[in-house]
């Protein structure tokens, strides 16, 4: 039941959201909804019985509504209901136009993410995972910046296309299935020969891949991120990107793991050189904005390559990251989002000296910029670590090349620190004002869980061992 | 047989309510009335409640699979004229022969759901396809409308003419105008079981269907044709009669696949390549949503096709499917359509701002045509491509087949662009309260198909 009430509540809410006349309504109703929601995910991670939820939908096709929650589901679920507070938290004082369909598409939006990490039945994820999609493309169309239409009709149809290749993936696998079901557990079941999995494997991964992004299928990211408002950025790369790796634990890892060994050092390379690539073009934008989803690029694709670096290490510290990665990306967000309303720019170049106007903000990027180069302390540094142990366990030279994009996200984000926060004070930033009450909240939230979670990761690990240990007992 | 009597005699009774009626929305309601009587008797047939019975000696054939099948054309009639009977009304001067006329098209239908033999086909054909050359050309004075019903007629003709060769041939090999020439063939007179006489037959015979269906290389005609008709004649003929032409296809070609062996799986992954090809590729590049539309059914059509190549249970149900949420998208988006004076895509530039209503329920039609899940369109695709790799080994289709159904978003996302995200004051005609709660019902069901598909193929089996 609360795994139907984590999807019931954003939905009910942001209907309702749309029905409404006043905007402030909407935006409270939609605090309260997204704060219910935390409430029921902190109470889904606290419960260590099994969650599972399952009602007959689509008997004729072997289609159920099942939910169920492992450690995996119960972590990305958390990170979900965890993102929305903040995200309504620190753009409180924002005005849209039109708030109460803004708030509606983006409670729907995390209706749909809940019920991607949720789903234990195929047709049912694949339905979710188009439901997260639509209401973001609504998003970045309607608030998003100058050329936006075209942008995030083009991350749009990737991503449909994505997921039309799956379906065609997911048809393939059903009809293998003993007893012609959607269910998770069929699909686990079903034996595959090689060639069969490598079908089934890259028309799944395709699918995964854009959805990351990984290189060379990342051209839609760094414009929709920088088009999107913000806010819906912050979905994007804290949240959504998560839904791509989260579905190769799910579906892709434990079903053909014949082509995964065959392929596992193809999709590394491509995660490597994708890494390298964005981080080097990341060193080289001026816009905030620009830079954060380069930045994102490359802590995905470390991930990406973790997964399949077929190691227990490496599976563990991609799951611990996409959580810490989530929390700690949106807290950059919020900082480029707060720059850009406040002094009407993103560019690097046009500011410098903030420290001196808004002290509280520096400190937290700081403390965010940090966490961005996975520094020890930091909840990032943990994942990182037992990531690279695992790539290091699979081969040497991959290692190698992966570590060089440390030195690289060094040098990006403390650069940017520098030229935002330090020297002396731009024309642009002479009139900053420090950031407001909600937003500091929310900022000093996440610094909180960064610290926290940096010096005592424990909880995180102990809730993914499950889903970790379920990954190796089928080989 | 209820619906082909049934029709017939209504068609009568519409074409002498004008003589009576001098109010064009009594002659509507009249309609309704009718259809809903016509809905009625079919309905008592499928469910064996009440049926005349006249002995056709086997030419007709009345299963539950084909009366269910015209119960669904029926019944998007009756949403068709309920939605856009106002704007028939307005297409031209003699109102209650337009209605007389679709009458006469649904008697066509009932022959093409139930036919049984090769001449019924025929009959069948003929009598759905003249109404509609005049429909076609229902503004008199309108030059564009008269050069489509010409068109129409014509290329009518020429595939009449094809199919009337391939029904002659087959005859002159087997002897018989049954639906089953396998079956019928004269193998005891030492003929070989599939002779050349037939094959030539058979393939002239699926050559006339394609150009029915305008599946490609024969559609050719349906773009002009769709354009230039009247726009609420387009939205009849692009769903209604196109489904017809659809089951009649199924239906020919169920039993006679095999005698073509293995080259029918060929020739049809050539014919549905082709058909998605056209349709979607020059759809992308029109300007007026109208020819839009009339490259997307040909699209669609690529789509259905699929049912013929699979030729399973899936495939059935999956046909049934499509139909009703082809139906229904169509005719609710044409609906819209109509209402928008400006038929190009900067014609619906703020239409969300002006009509939200409108652009609601257009924005769920467009999404189930392009097939995204949670509509009715997603699970009609579904069963098409499931069936597709039910019948096995023939995944590179699949994928082919989801590849021109992303682009396919790209156009019907276009008009959604428009509406939603650009700025502008489209003008529309005048927009009653009911016409827009009878737009939000067809998009709720839109969705309701699109949850729960079961609720549509449960009658079926009921």
């Amino acid at each position: 039941m609360i795994a139907l009430l984590l999807i019931l509540i954003p939905l009910a809410a942001g209907l309702v959201s749309f029905a409404m006349k006043q905007g402030s309504a909407a935006k409270n109703l939609s605090l309260l909804a997204s704060v219910v929601t935390l409430a029921l995910a902190l109470a889904a991670v606290s419960t260590s019985s099994a969650i599972v939820y399952d009602v007959a939908w689509l008997n004729d096709l072997g289609s159920r509504f099942t939910l169920k929650m492992d450690g995996l589901s119960k972590l990305l679920a958390l990170l979900t209901a965890v993102s929305y507070p903040l995200i309504f938290a620190a753009v409180y004082n924002n005005e849209y136009k039109k708030p109460t369909s803004f708030y509606g598409l983006m409670l729907l939006a995390q209706a749909g993410l809940m019920g991607v990490f949720l789903a234990a039945d195929v047709l049912l994820f694949y339905f979710f995972w188009e439901l997260a999609l639509i209401p973001v493309y609504f998003l970045s169309s309607i608030w998003g910046g100058e050329k936006r239409i075209a942008v995030t009709f083009k991350f749009f149809v990737y991503t449909f296309l994505g997921s039309l290749l799956m379906l065609a993936g997911i048809l393939f696998v059903y009809f293998q299935t003993a007893s012609h079901s959607f269910a998770m557990d069929a699909f686990y079941q079903v034996k595959l020969s090689g060639a069969q999995q490598t079908v089934a494997f890259w028309l799944f991964f395709i699918a995964f891949a854009i959805k990351m992004p990984i290189f060379p299928l990342h051209t839609w990211q760094p414009d929709t991120y920088e088009q999107s408002p913000t806010a819906t950025t912050m979905i994007l790369s804290g949240v959504m990107v998560k839904m791509g790796l989260f579905a190769v634990v799910r579906w892709l890892l434990p079903l053909f793991p014949l082509a995964t060994e065959q392929f596992g050092d193809v999709v590394m390379i491509l995660s490597i050189i994708g890494m390298l690539y964005a981080s080097l073009i990341a060193i080289r934008q001026d816009d905030i904005k620009r830079l954060i989803a380069y930045s994102s690029i490359a802590h995905i694709g470390l991930m990406c390559a973790a997964l399949f670096s077929g190691s227990k290490s490496g599976a563990e510290g991609a799951m611990i990251q996409m959580f810490s990665h989530g929390i700690n990306v949106i807290g950059m967000w919020i900082i480029a989002d707060q720059i850009e309303q406040k002094l009407g720019t993103r560019k690097m170049s046009e500011l410098g000296g903030l420290a001196q106007k808004a002290p509280a903000m520096a400190i937290l990027l700081v403390v965010m910029a940090l966490a961005n180069i996975a520094l020890p302390l930091t909840n990032a540094f943990i994942g990182e670590f037992l990531m690279f142990s695992g790539i290091f366990q699979h081969s040497m030279w991959m290692a190698a090349a992966a570590g060089i994009s440390i030195i690289l996200a060094a040098v990006y984000t403390l650069n940017m620190v520098q030229k935002v926060i330090y020297g002396s004070l731009s024309t642009v930033s002479a009139n900053a004002a420090d950031i407001g009450g909600n937003v500091k909240l929310a900022l000093i939230v996440i610094a909180v869980v960064i610290i926290v979670f940096g010096v005592f990761p424990q909880p995180m690990i102990d809730l993914t061992k499950d889903t970790v240990a379920g990954l190796f007992v089928k080989k | 047989m209820n619906a082909i009597i049934f029709s017939a005699v209504l068609g009568v009774v519409m074409m002498f309510s004008g003589i009576i009626l001098r109010n064009k929305s009594a002659v509507t309601t009249t309609a309704i009335v009718s259809l809903l009587v016509l809905l009625l008797a079919n309905l008592c047939n499928s469910y064996s409640v009440f049926s005349i019975n006249i002995d056709t000696h086997g030419l007709l054939h009345f299963n539950k699979f084909g009366l269910f099948f015209n119960s669904i054309l029926i019944a998007a009639t009756l949403l068709f004229v309920l939605l856009s009977g106002k704007d028939i009304e307005k297409a031209g001067a003699n109102v209650s022969d337009y209605y007389a006329l679709i009458f006469f098209v649904l008697c066509g239908t009932s022959i093409l759901t139930s036919f049984n033999g090769l001449l019924m086909l025929f009959l069948g054909i003929e009598i759905m396809t003249i109404p509609l050359y005049i429909l076609t050309g229902a503004e008199k004075r309108n030059l564009k409308s008269n050069e489509a019903s010409l068109k129409y007629f014509l290329m009518g003709c020429f595939s009449t003419g094809i199919m009337l060769m391939g029904i002659a041939l087959v005859y002159g090999a087997t002897g018989s105008f049954s639906l089953n020439v396998a079956a019928s063939s004269p193998a005891s007179a030492g003929m070989p079981a599939s002779s050349f006489l037939q094959m030539a037959g058979l393939i002239l015979l699926f050559v006339s269907m394609c150009f029915k269906v305008s599946a490609a290389p024969f559609h050719f005609w349906t773009p002009d044709v769709y354009d230039g008709a009247p726009s609420v004649f387009t939205s009849f003929m692009a769903t209604i009669v196109k489904a017809a032409g659809f089951f009649a296809f199924l239906n020919l070609f169920e039993s006679n696949a095999q005698l073509l062996g293995p080259t029918w799986k060929l020739l049809m992954s050539f014919v549905i390549i082709a058909t998605l090809l056209i349709g979607n590729i020059t759809a992308v590049f029109q300007q007026s949503i109208k020819r839009m539309m009339a490259y997307s059914s040909i699209a669609q059509a690529g789509f259905m096709l699929f049912a013929l190549y699979s030729f399973n249970d899936l495939a059935k149900e999956g046909i049934l499917l499509y139909a009703v949420a082809y139906c229904l998208a169509t005719i609710g988006f044409f609906a819209v359509l109509i209402k928008v004076k400006d038929y190009t895509f900067d014609g619906f530039n703020g239409l969300a701002k002006t009509q939200p209503v409108l652009a609601f329920s257009a924005t769920v039609f467009l999404m189930s045509l392009a097939g995204i899940p949670l509509t009715a369109g997603f699970f009609a695709k579904y069963y098409m491509l499931a069936s597709v790799v039910k019948s096995g080994g023939s995944l590179w289709i699949v994928v082919v087949a989801v590849l021109f159904a992303a682009i396919s978003v790209y156009y019907y996302f276009k008009v959604i662009q428009a509406m939603y995200f650009r700025e502008g004051e489209p003008e529309t005609l005048e927009i009653t309260g009911s016409f827009k709660t009878g737009l939000v019902l067809v998009a709720a069901a839109v969705i309701l198909v699109g949850v729960l598909p079961s609720i549509v193929l449960n009658w079926f089996y009921f």
